[in-house]
């Protein structure tokens, strides 16, 4: 259920430059949330003037005539739920300062509200999840694996925004302890990124099943500062991170990285968000493996709510394409469908 | 007491003056969440063509000082699928649905006036003949007087609907086209549709829109369209669907006083899906503090006291 509300700024920080982190209280929106899907964000102080149901909350208009908000600033900015809190509350964005709407963002003080519309869209479904979260690739059919055993999330630059949440739900459960220690036996059998645990039908036979996917967060930036907007470290995952500039981890992009990792610790879905140059070449690559995955996608919004379709993409095949509604039908869809200019 | 909100357009009794503009509220449903549907006047719904239309490449939207230029291009799914699927589901929500149509040739309106006349669940039809957003047919018809006469004569006579044509801004004068719908026999008119526009990427050195062209809505064209609306009062005796800018009840006053008899709320769904309803309930407190019987006192009534 989505909804409309003016939600408390709980707090607001810088997490590097131009970058900033926002925790909302918005109960309804933390409980129903997914991820990969977003908030429609007024960045003007506007508050909402109509009515989700019941009576018109009046008030909200001077004297029901006047308009709450900013004339010079109107549309509503997409941006992704960063994290939610399901007990607390609150839901989390991440994002950078780029424009006008993002600026009037960044002075909301704590304890401020910002009215928010959401959540919106379709988030990511690797197979399996949200559906069949607690039997994620805990099962052997007869054929063989029900749902993925190694996902790659990879991100570029503020792509991560909506993967973190990700990330966050599909290691849950695996907790710190039972993260495999290369140099003893895995307790639960949970595989680590093959190479370290026998895989599927290698001599020895099938590992024990694992709880959970493993989970290899693949992360880039142009420079070290931007992978610290992300808290990947602080999840079960297996993290690797490349900088354009080189100044930590792989130097080079996200994509190339995650070629050369996939080489020898195969995966078997990847969900990605980022610049649409990485998402292009990510495609590709995909492609080249024959691997499955999904994007989440960005396009310029008006309504959010899929009523307007000003937000179209290209989903099909090169031949035979449609324009789809990137905050209805998407934001996310399946990498091989997604149409590039 | 309470005052009297409903009014009459084109032989249709509207529980109050507020409709929803062609376009943005789709087809109403995906607001149906946020907005009482059946509050509204009337729910214009996105324009129709004979076809299914893909529309223009993206982007298709952006924001520009005090409005939102748009380049959607008409994308809908064709009045079969209307017909067939969408005014259906439509029926549950207890509001006269005004449909919207736009063909590239006169013959295509006419065409979609017989397909749509006798169709149950709609109360009235609007004539797009004001969209910049697409190469052929839409505002060519509604910049020369001639071809929005010859429009408009088509549809009506093919149709038993009440009529409204939408006019655009982009002509020399408003009056004059005005003039033309009126006397082909449009029960109505719808002003404005968007005035063309565009803005050009700096980083990149490129039109931003996907269609270069697109169309200005939103409190930038509310002077345009007040005094569109304005003119037209003058010019034709034919009731006045005020439209252009209106985030609040405030402006659709504006609009009443120049003279229309019922506005249509646009760009401000975008940004606030209530709008509509928070439009009507502020005409409404408007009317009761003031102490105004009837909102039918108050339309062009500003050119009575001033002009
Ligand atoms: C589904 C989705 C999720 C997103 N999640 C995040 C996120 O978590 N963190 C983050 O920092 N950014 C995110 N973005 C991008 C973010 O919406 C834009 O950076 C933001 O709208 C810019 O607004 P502005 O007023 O500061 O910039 P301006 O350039 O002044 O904006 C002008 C207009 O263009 C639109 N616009 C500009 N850039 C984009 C863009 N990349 N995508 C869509 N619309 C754009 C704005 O919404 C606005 O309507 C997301 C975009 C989408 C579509
Ligand atoms: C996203 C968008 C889509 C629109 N689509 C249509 C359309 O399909 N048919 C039409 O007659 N007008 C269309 N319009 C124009 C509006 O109906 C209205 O005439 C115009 O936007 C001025 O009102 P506003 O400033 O309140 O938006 C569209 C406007 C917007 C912003
Ligand atoms: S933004 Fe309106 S349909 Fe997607």
């Amino acid at each position: 259920m989505t909804c409309i509300t003016d939600a408390k700024v709980i707090s607001h920080r810088r997490v590097a430059a131009g970058c900033r982190r926002l925790v909302l209280a918005a109960p309804d929106i933390a409980r129903a949330v997914k991820p990969g899907q977003f908030l429609h964000v007024r960045c003007d102080g506007g508050t909402h003037a109509g009515y989700p149901r019941g009576a018109p909350t009046r008030g909200t208009h001077v004297s029901g005539l006047g308009w709450v908000g900013s004339a010079d600033l109107l549309l509503r900015r997409p941006l992704s739920v960063y994290d939610a809190d399901r007990e607390r509350g609150t839901v989390t964005i991440l994002y950078r300062v780029v424009g006008r709407g993002t600026a009037l963002l960044a002075e909301k003080r704590t304890g401020g509200r910002v009215n928010v519309l959401g959540p919106l869209g379709r988030g990511f479904e690797p197979p399996g999840y949200p559906r069949g979260v607690p039997t994620w690739g805990t099962h052997v059919s007869g054929s063989g694996w029900v749902g993925h055993r190694r996902v790659a999330i990879v991100g570029g630059g503020l792509g991560v925004a909506p993967l973190f949440f990700l990330a966050r739900e599909l290691s849950a459960g695996v907790s710190e302890d039972a993260r495999p220690d290369p140099t003893r036996p895995d307790p639960l059998g949970v595989p680590a990124l093959a190479g370290r645990v026998p895989r599927a039908g290698a001599p020895g036979g099938y590992p024990r099943v694992p709880a959970r996917p493993a989970v290899a967060v693949f992360q880039g930036a142009r420079t070290a500062p931007e992978l610290d907007l992300a808290d990947f470290s602080v999840l079960p995952v297996d993290l690797f991170t490349a900088t354009d500039d080189g100044s930590r981890g792989y130097a080079g992009s996200v994509v190339e990285l995650f070629l050369d990792t996939v080489c020898h610790e195969p995966v078997d879905w990847v969900s990605a968000a980022g610049p649409p140059g990485m998402l292009r070449a990510l495609a590709g690559a995909l492609q080249t493996l024959g691997l499955p995955g999904e994007f989440s996608l960005e396009e310029r919004m008006g309504c959010g709510i899929g009523a307007c379709v000003c937000c179209s993409c290209r989903i099909g095949t090169p031949e035979r394409w449609e324009y789809r509604r990137v905050c209805a039908d998407g934001p996310v869809f399946p990498a091989r469908e997604v149409v590039w200019e | 007491m309470k005052a009297k909100t409903a009014v009459d357009i084109a032989g249709l009794k509207l529980k109050n003056p507020v409709l929803t503009a062609s376009g943005t509220v789709g087809f109403g449903e995906e607001y149906a969440p946020y907005l009482d549907l059946s509050g509204l006047g009337a729910l214009v719904v996105k324009t129709v063509t004979l076809k299914p239309r893909a529309g223009n490449p993206p982007p298709r939207i952006t924001e520009t000082p005090a409005g939102v230029i748009n380049a959607v291009g008409l994308q809908n799914p064709g009045v079969e699928a209307l017909v067939a699927d969408i005014l259906p589901r439509l029926a549950r929500f207890d509001v006269p649905v005004i449909v919207s149509i736009a063909g590239e040739t006169a013959g295509e309106y006419a065409r979609l006036a017989g397909r749509l006349d006798g169709v149950p669940g709609i109360a009235a039809l609007e004539v797009n003949i004001s969209c910049p957003n697409v190469k052929a047919g839409g505002i060519a018809f509604g910049t020369e007087p001639a071809m929005t006469a010859e429009v408009v004569r088509l549809v009506k006579e093919n149709t038993a609907l009440p009529v409204i044509a939408k006019l655009s801004p982009n002509v020399t004068d408003i009056r004059i086209i005005a003039l033309a719908a009126a006397g082909a026999g449009a029960d109505a008119l719808s002003l404005i549709n968007t005035l063309s526009a565009m803005v050009i990427d700096v980083e990149r050195r490129r039109p931003l829109l996907g269609n270069v062209f697109g169309g200005l809505s939103g409190p930038a064209v509310r002077p345009v369209a007040v005094r569109a609306v304005w003119q037209a009062y003058r010019a034709v005796e034919v009731p006045l669907i005020g439209m252009g800018g209106i985030m609040a009840a405030r402006d659709a006053l504006e609009f009443i006083l120049a003279g229309a008899r019922a506005v249509a709320v646009g760009t401000a769904n975008l940004v606030d899906p209530g709008a509509a309803a928070a439009v009507a309930a502020g005409l409404e407190q408007y009317l009761a503090e003031q102490g105004i019987g009837d909102v039918n006192e108050l339309v062009g009534a500003a050119h009575r006291t001033g002009g």
